[in-house]
């Protein structure tokens, strides 16, 4: 017998065959990173300040390119994503939000997967995204 | 009274005459003792608005190449042994009919995150195990068939609380899609996690602390991110994801 057929990563790929759940899950995923990797480089990009205010200065000039700029707003996208999703995992994580259990009917469809948990998705999309525009309309003077 | 019309041969003909839709039907072979790697057999199968994927396989089988491994059973979508991924996604082959795939392409493979028996068949040895593990039955000191008790009554409100989640036929489906289990081999998974919860939420069970104890660990419930797609693929209605949070709701003192 071959050993587990395991899906691997080759999982994350192509969310969307399992609904707007698994891209939210997907999306969680690759924020976290994202969010993690920004908080190390702000670690870095911050100490620049033991060696002096130039030192300090040119790495602000970093984020003051056109790459600088669509980076910071990836990184408000990531937060506020990051955070909506968050906020709803939490409560349906606490059993909250998916009514009683009940006997199902053909064609089954999942209390999990229901309309109040799609549409905090969509929100949490629709907020970053919002956030992301207002962010670049900061950084580009709009 | 109703009258009878004889059928003549021409409408005969027309009734009994195959459909002219066609599918590629595309199957994994693989046998892990003998072959590297998988490879996909083609052919062409005709079929109708009733045919399900099941039924296109054992026509290939039955005609093309009787080599080819696939488990099943009853042909109703009761027994749990055709799980398979369809174009993509895990379903049990005899409750997919090929008409509603709109494709003209169907490729079936053997379940993910299961071990590979061969082509299609995959073990289920490990999901037995932890289901198992859950203790899948009533725990209580008294027993319904000792004397001096009485069979233990439930109204049928009690029942609601859990019926949903007796439905696990043990398909091996959720599992399959699952996103720990693709990842984590020690995960407990969704189909273990839902029977604990179906026998929790039972107040003819007193096992709630002992089962909570087993499966209140990082590769147990914690496990679980709530990416939904255990109740997505369940064939019977299951909602895994929904007996894990609840599950949750008790380990983290939100419910009694």
């Amino acid at each position: 017998m071959e050993k587990d057929r395991k899906e691997g990563i080759r999982g994350m790929a192509n969310p969307g065959r399992y609904g707007i759940e698994r891209v939210a899950y997907w999306l969680m995923r690759i924020t976290g990173l994202g969010l993690l990797a920004y908080f190390i480089g702000h670690i870095y990009e911050t100490s620049s300040l033991l060696d002096g205010k130039a030192a300090w200065n040119s790495m602000l000039e970093l984020t003051q390119t056109t790459e600088g700029h669509i980076f910071l707003a990836l990184v408000i996208g990531m937060c506020v994503f990051h955070t909506g999703n968050g906020i709803r995992l939490m409560i349906a994580e606490a059993g909250f939000g998916f009514g009683k259990a009940r006997r199902p009917d053909y064609p089954y469809t999942p209390s999990s997967l229901n309309m109040k948990n799609k549409l905090c998705i969509y929100v949490s999309i629709g907020l970053a995204a919002l956030a992301m525009m207002y962010g670049l309309g900061v950084m580009y003077d709009v | 009274m109703a009258a009878i019309f004889p059928v003549s041969s021409q409408e005969k003909h027309e009734k009994t005459k195959p459909s002219a839709k066609s599918i590629t039907l595309r199957i994994s072979k693989f046998n892990p003792g003998k072959d590297h790697a998988p490879t996909f057999l083609e052919f062409p199968v005709s079929y109708e608005k009733w045919t399900t994927v099941l039924d296109a396989i054992l026509e290939v089988k039955n005609y093309h190449d009787h080599s080819i491994g696939v488990r099943y059973s009853c042909r109703q979508a009761m027994c749990g042994s055709c799980g398979m991924i369809i174009n993509g996604k895990p379903k049990l082959a005899c409750f997919t009919k090929i008409s509603e795939l709109n494709s003209n392409v169907v490729t079936v493979e053997p379940m993910n995150n299961f071990p590979l028996i061969r082509d299609l068949v995959v073990g289920f040895e490990r999901m037995f195990s932890t289901h198992k593990r859950i203790k899948p039955y009533i725990v209580r000191e008294d027993s319904e068939i000792s004397s001096g008790t009485k069979e233990f009554l439930q109204s049928p409100e009690d029942v609601e609380k859990y019926i949903q989640f007796a439905g696990c036929i043990k398909c091996g489906l959720c599992n399959s899609a699952c996103p720990t289990m693709a990842t984590d081999s020690t995960f407990i998974g969704p189909q273990a996690l839902a029977q604990a919860y179906r026998y929790i939420a039972d107040n003819r069970d007193q096992g709630k602390d002992k089962r909570l104890r087993i499966i209140d660990e990082r590769h147990g419930i914690w496990g679980c991110h709530f990416a939904g797609s255990c109740s997505q693929v369940c064939p019977k209605g299951v909602d895994p994801a929904m007996g894990i949070q609840l599950l949750r709701g008790y380990l983290l003192g939100y419910k009694k």
